[in-house]
């Protein structure tokens, strides 16, 4: 939007003088809004910018070029990290998105008590981020916590959900989906909701089954609330932090480790300049994978 | 504004210099600021120390403010003083993390105060920056070594072992009756560090310069055998197969009493463990023995020791007199009376004139010949190099559950190790 109307602006002057004389808001009234902006997201912006090239102890800075960047893509840890965060996005968006357009379908549908079942899956949403993630870490205890203890009345010896290094991740991806798919399916509920009825009678005329109403109606016309959850979510699983650091702190050892997670790692021994030219490396990873991944999905959503 | 601060300063120092001339003894008045960690030992002891002070001088009140430790409590203090907000009194670790927080910049040396004539100069040397002294005892001193629970001792006719193989054939027997023989609490993760950094002694016994050529980047765990000694031992112990089933999950509390307990044998870990066994289990303090961990060899056996963590004062304090007179007092005999009051005795004391009580738990006990005349100990590489990689409980946690090699884990940590040495500006990094 910004982009469009500073195109017009460089292409037409007149135009713009007039939209400025059109302008019912005198200049300084701008200026709130405008110093507010610069001192607390432009001024910090390009100081982070500054300090991502320097070895910053908080009490003095000494310039180091891009070293903390040559650093910070040293780091053992990183690629790990890296490839994590990816995994962890993926996993989770793509969970959501499945389920939460199940449950959106079946709490659109004729059932018992349906205003009750749609509150019941929204409350995890509105818990703590931080509680959630304790409460889960009693319950995946690998001895004594009430997973496998349940588990094992069955006669089945639980794994360490969160101890073994190959499930740690999946685990709190797993307590991800089941904290986030609430909003994920109260996007599609509005999404199936919006489906004009006419299609469907028209599909019934055409003899259709219930499985091609949804291949064939549903699914096409949820493609802007699918794009609302992919982007919400894919941009939410790569910047996760909180719930990890609740409940593993990126272990057992790195097995667990998001860019966040080494970030904030970074930061808290001490190493700022070098956590700041992580901050700048996550940004620029966040941009690069999602615009493109918003463009696709919005243009996609232009040829309907 | 510097001018301004300076001269205000001068003016607050050369008044306070007459008033503490004028009246050595006088009682003292004002607000301090008291920030600890939030240990329930610490709070308790805190919290005596200044119930004792204030009453002797009923126009002081000091607030005891509380701070997460670890990870999260170095977050806040380093902010805090960064931005000038710190309290102005606190309690901080000393050696290597001391070095971190600038203290020539941050802190108000005491060098020359009086009650430092009566501080051992071994604990003075790991509070010290730039020439001046910065740093009171906050507690007696500690030793790394292993925790043992006695009753298995007993029943299955162990020996404390002096050597490392004398230590794995217990192990291995105490396995053998369908126990528990090592715990290991990788839920919180500085735990697992215990058997890399209290394998020191023995380095030390093999190479007396690795401190300083660690510190100068000539030494380096994974190429110096004696230091990679410590991880190999970590990895033996998963090895073997001797860890409680939940090692991944259990926490610091939950290994203090299983081995108090006898839910498991041995428990590496550090002796201020005593007092927290004391408070949690009092029932089986008398159950719980200690020795060093021990190296390759019998003949050398020896205790690595910590420093106690120390108490600063801001230099940003608005009432500087009123906080030496109270970081004095509790770096005084009657301080260490008080804490061996509240919270018993763990150690022996850094300051002339502190006594332990006569009952000193079973474990404090066994500790103590290491330190006293024909014992040998030797201190913490953190307490001869400022140089410590953040990221070593993550290793060790990694070593010890067999997600990655000792060998890799060594050399793992000497990567990380480089980022705080070049951190802090060191030469050769």
């Amino acid at each position: 939007m910004a982009v469009s109307s500073m195109g017009n602006v460089a292409g037409a002057p007149s135009q713009r003088a007039q939209a400025q004389k059109r302008s019912p808001y005198p200049g300084w009234f701008y200026l709130p809004a405008a110093i507010i902006y610069a001192v607390l997201f432009l001024a910090p912006t390009f100081a982070s910018l500054y300090f991502s090239l320097t070895r910053w102890t908080l009490f003095d800075s000494v310039f180091i070029g891009f070293d903390n960047f040559a650093q910070f893509f040293r780091e053992p840890f990183l690629v790990k990290g890296l490839v994590n965060t990816l995994i962890y996005a993926v996993v989770t968006s793509g969970l959501k998105v499945v389920i939460g357009m199940a449950l959106a379908i079946m709490l659109t549908s004729q059932i018992v008590a349906r205003g009750y079942l749609r509150s019941v899956i929204f409350f995890p949403v509105l818990v703590s981020t931080v509680g959630v993630g304790i409460t889960f870490t009693v319950l995946m205890h690998p001895t004594q916590g009430m997973i496998n203890e349940t588990l094992a009345l069955f006669g089945i010896a639980g794994p360490g959900w969160l101890v073994d290094p190959r499930l740690a991740l999946f685990s709190v991806a797993l307590v991800d989906v089941w904290k986030g798919v609430g909003l994920a399916t109260v996007i599609y509920i509005a999404g199936v909701v919006a489906i004009p009825k006419d299609y469907y009678e028209a599909a019934r005329i055409d003899g259709a089954t219930k499985w091609q109403n949804f291949r064939y109606v549903t699914l096409p016309l949820m493609r802007p609330a699918t794009a609302t959850v992919i982007t919400l979510s894919f941009i939410g699983g790569l910047r996760t932090f909180d719930l990890i650091w609740a409940m593993t702190k990126g272990g057992p050892g790195f097995a667990s480790d998001t860019i966040a997670s080494v970030i904030y790692k970074q930061y808290q021994a001490g190493f700022y300049g070098l956590s700041t030219a992580g901050n700048v490396v996550l940004f620029v990873l966040i941009a690069v994978l999602v615009v493109p991944l918003t463009m696709l999905l919005n243009r996609k959503q232009g040829h309907e | 504004m510097t001018k301004t601060r300076i001269s205000a300063l001068l003016g607050a120092s050369v008044l306070g210099m007459l008033l503490t001339a004028n009246a050595v003894q006088a009682q003292q008045s004002g607000n301090l600021q008291f920030l600890i960690d939030n240990g329930p030992q610490s709070v308790a002891v805190a919290e005596a120390w200044v119930a004792a002070y204030t009453e002797q001088n009923p126009d002081v009140t000091i607030d005891i403010e509380v701070r997460p430790g670890g990870g999260e409590g170095d977050n806040i203090v380093k902010t805090r003083l960064a931005t000038g907000a710190m309290a102005d009194v606190f309690f901080y670790n000393s050696g290597s993390l001391f070095q971190a927080i600038n203290p020539v910049q941050n802190l108000l040396p005491v060098t020359n105060e009086p009650w430092q004539a009566g501080i051992q100069e071994s604990f003075k040397s790991v509070v010290s920056a730039g020439g001046e002294v910065y740093g009171t005892p906050f507690a007696p001193a500690m030793g790394g070594g292993i925790f043992y629970n006695k009753p298995i001792y007993e029943e299955l006719g162990l020996q404390v072992p002096k050597s490392w193989d004398e230590f794995m054939a217990n192990n291995e027997k105490i396995k053998a009756a369908g126990k528990v023989a090592v715990i290991q609490t990788y839920g919180e993760t500085w735990t697992s560090q215990l058997f890399v950094l209290a394998d020191f002694f023995n380095v030390l016994a093999a190479e007396p310069d690795f401190a300083e050529r660690f510190t100068a980047n000539q030494a380096k765990f994974a190429t110096s055998p004696a230091a990679l000694r410590g991880f190999e031992k970590l990895q033996e112990v998963y090895e073997g197969g001797y860890l409680n089933a939940d090692f991944g999950a259990a926490t610091y509390p939950d290994g203090l009493r299983m081995v108090a307990t006898g839910e498991g044998a041995h428990y590496p870990m550090l002796t201020f463990g005593v007092g927290a066994i004391a408070e949690t289990v009092p029932d089986n303090l008398q159950d719980v023995g200690f020795f060093a961990q021990p190296g390759d060899s019998a003949d050398s056996n020896g205790l690595t020791t910590w420093m106690p963590d120390s108490i600063y004062i801001a230099k940003t304090t608005q009432n500087p007199e009123l906080a030496k007179d109270f970081v004095g007092f509790i770096g005084s005999p009657e301080g260490c009376d008080i804490r061996n009051e509240a919270v018993g005795a763990t150690g022996p004391y850094m300051i002339e004139g502190c006594e332990l009580p006569e009952d000193v738990p079973p474990a404090v006990a066994d500790m103590l010949p290491y330190f006293q005349e024909g014992g040998q100990n030797a201190p913490a590489l953190e307490f001869l190099s400022p140089v410590k990689g953040p990221a070593l409980e993550q290793i060790t946690v990694e070593v010890g559950s067999g997600i990655r090699p000792a060998a890799e884990g060594a050399a793992l940590y000497d990567e990380d190790v480089r980022k705080q040495a070049q951190q802090l500006g060191l030469e050769g990094w």
